[in-house]
């Protein structure tokens, strides 16, 4: 049996939220899975730390809410503090290293997505797709084909191939962090 | 699919998503989505379209639901169907707008002036959001009553799967007979309805009134009986309208629950399936299936699991001669699973 809790956490404006939804889709959608997606939701999160979940089984879902993340996305420095820095030692970490300067205890991945998304992609709007990209590379909790099928139906239109694009820059940076050794046990 | 014609309302968090989609899904659909002024006005609104033979919905949250009351009670009274979805959020007053809460069961049941009776059904799911809305229109034409959807902020705002099906089940309106008083009941206590604009001649008004919907307010025996009328079409329907889900009927010790502390109870049955616990989980809670409760014939105690303190569990109460537990919880957090099993723990 397969079931993983995933945490994404940045600032109100990045995306956390879609991006969970967007992982759910995948799941649910296109890898025949069951996923529930939450989210904080309040004034509190516009501007802040914003943070957004899903759970992710083989089996029906039943008490709904994430308790014990074993992956978790992290793209802003507060997020990392809020919802990141108690990170059991045996989970996982996949963390925007252009804007988070802490390192949790747990195995991690730095992805410099918000540089790479500006830099490369020319629109930093997209570096939650390109953490998310590389989030499936570095864990596999879903398929990669799921993920893009989740982005298209996600994204406005006329934006399909920039958010590919991203996607895939996710999964070359992760590739590269793994065989970088980047990776910390 | 069971067709919402009209929705009217005022969006307030956290049901403002069902504003939100209605407004624009209603026109595709030929229906139509109207914005109102407040809440007063939108449970007017519904109320109106509702004689017109629409099938009518509005979606608030506690401070609205609050302002909703008065014309409730004119929709209850004036056997108008409709369909009232609560997200329930934090209260009393404006509370917390984003946080989950079940404050209002008490308030749908008896929140109008004067005695009625409502259907009230709960949903734990997206799924259930979806099933039980269709449900709650066909029971509000079924029987000429508010129905309302009690949801929280947990299960208003979860996404996970859902299967929608190819049809779903629409029980059309039972029309008034051609010669038939507006208000005379048939065997069932429910009158035929007299829509608007169909030649029918029917006066409607919040006023106890006659068979013919004349107001005739200080004839005691008249009120009496059109007040009992309103009552026991929904209370001599509960069987009928019952819907929950009976596991373990033969423990000792049984969780109760509606809504989103139904996922915590069947997390703790999933984690322990040593532990003989029973459960009824309740989809239609108003009117309470108290004979439900016959079937635990072992219970030594029943534990109840709320985001309030103890609304339902006051109701169990009365009809039952062992403990009854409350597991409050308020603040807008769902009972941990580790919780109710540690509720469990601690006794004998």
């Amino acid at each position: 049996m397969m079931r993983h809790e995933v945490r994404f956490s940045g600032f109100g404006g990045q995306g956390i939220i879609l991006s969970a939804v967007i992982l759910g889709r995948a799941a649910v959608m296109y890898d025949s899975k069951h996923a529930v997606q939450t989210q904080v939701y309040g004034p509190e999160a516009r501007g802040g730390a914003s943070m957004s979940a899903v759970i992710i089984d083989d089996e029906p879902i039943l008490f709904p809410k994430v308790t014990n993340p074993d992956i978790f996305v992290i793209m802003s420095q507060e997020g990392f503090e809020k919802y990141g820095a108690d990170a059991p030692k045996n989970a996982g970490m996949v963390l925007d290293s252009s804007l988070v300067h802490s390192r949790p205890q747990c195995r991690y991945f730095e992805i410099p997505a918000t540089r790479e998304a500006k830099q490369a992609l020319k629109r930093d709007i997209v570096a939650n797709i390109v953490m998310l990209g590389a989030l499936v590379a570095t864990t596999k909790v879903v398929s990669d084909s799921a993920l893009e099928k989740a982005i298209l139906d996600s994204v406005p239109k006329g934006t399909e191939a920039l958010n590919i694009q991203a996607m895939k820059k996710g999964i070359e940076l992760a590739a590269a962090a793994l065989t970088n050794g980047e990776q910390k046990a | 699919m069971t067709r919402t014609e009209f929705c009217a309302g005022y969006p307030i968090t956290p049901s403002s998503e069902i504003a939100e989609e209605c407004s624009r899904r209603m026109p595709l659909i030929g229906g139509i989505y109207m914005q109102m002024e407040d809440e007063l006005g939108s449970m007017a609104a519904l109320i109106g379209a509702a004689w017109t033979g629409a099938r009518s919905m509005t979606a608030t949250s506690g401070p609205g639901f609050s302002l909703m009351m008065e014309n409730i009670g004119y929709a209850a009274m004036t056997e108008t169907p409709c369909v009232i979805v609560n997200i329930q959020r934090g209260g009393p007053s404006t509370g917390q707008p984003t946080m989950a809460a079940q404050g209002d069961m008490l308030q749908c049941r008896f929140g109008s002036h004067g005695d009625y009776s409502i259907i009230a059904l709960c949903p734990s799911s997206v799924q259930e959001m979806f099933t039980l809305t269709a449900q709650a229109f066909n029971l509000a034409d079924r029987y000429r009553v508010p129905v309302f959807l009690m949801a929280d902020e947990i299960v208003g705002h979860m996404r996970e799967k859902i299967t929608v099906p190819d049809r779903v089940e629409n029980v059309p309106r039972r029309e008034l007979a051609k010669g038939v008083l507006p208000f005379y009941p048939e065997h069932d206590l429910v009158p035929g309805f007299a829509t608007f604009g169909k030649g029918y001649g029917v006066h409607v008004t919040g006023l106890t009134h006659d068979e013919r919907g004349y107001p005739c307010a200080t004839n005691v025996r008249l009120h009496h009986n059109l007040v009992k009328r309103l009552v026991d079409k929904v209370e001599n329907a509960r069987h009928d309208v019952a819907d929950y889900d009976i596991i373990n009927p033969d423990a000792e010790q049984v969780f109760i629950a509606y809504g989103a502390p139904v996922r915590t109870v069947q997390q703790v049955l999933h984690d322990n399936p040593d532990k003989n616990v029973g459960f009824l989980r309740i989809r239609t809670v108003w009117p309470f299936p108290e004979f439900a409760l016959a079937q635990f014939k072992n219970a030594q105690r029943f534990l109840v699991p709320e985001l309030n303190f103890g609304q339902m569990a006051r109701e169990i109460e009365r009809y039952v001669n062992v403990p009854v537990v409350s597991i409050p919880k308020l603040g807008g957090d769902l009972h941990l699973p580790s919780e109710l099993t540690a509720a469990l723990g601690g006794w004998k």
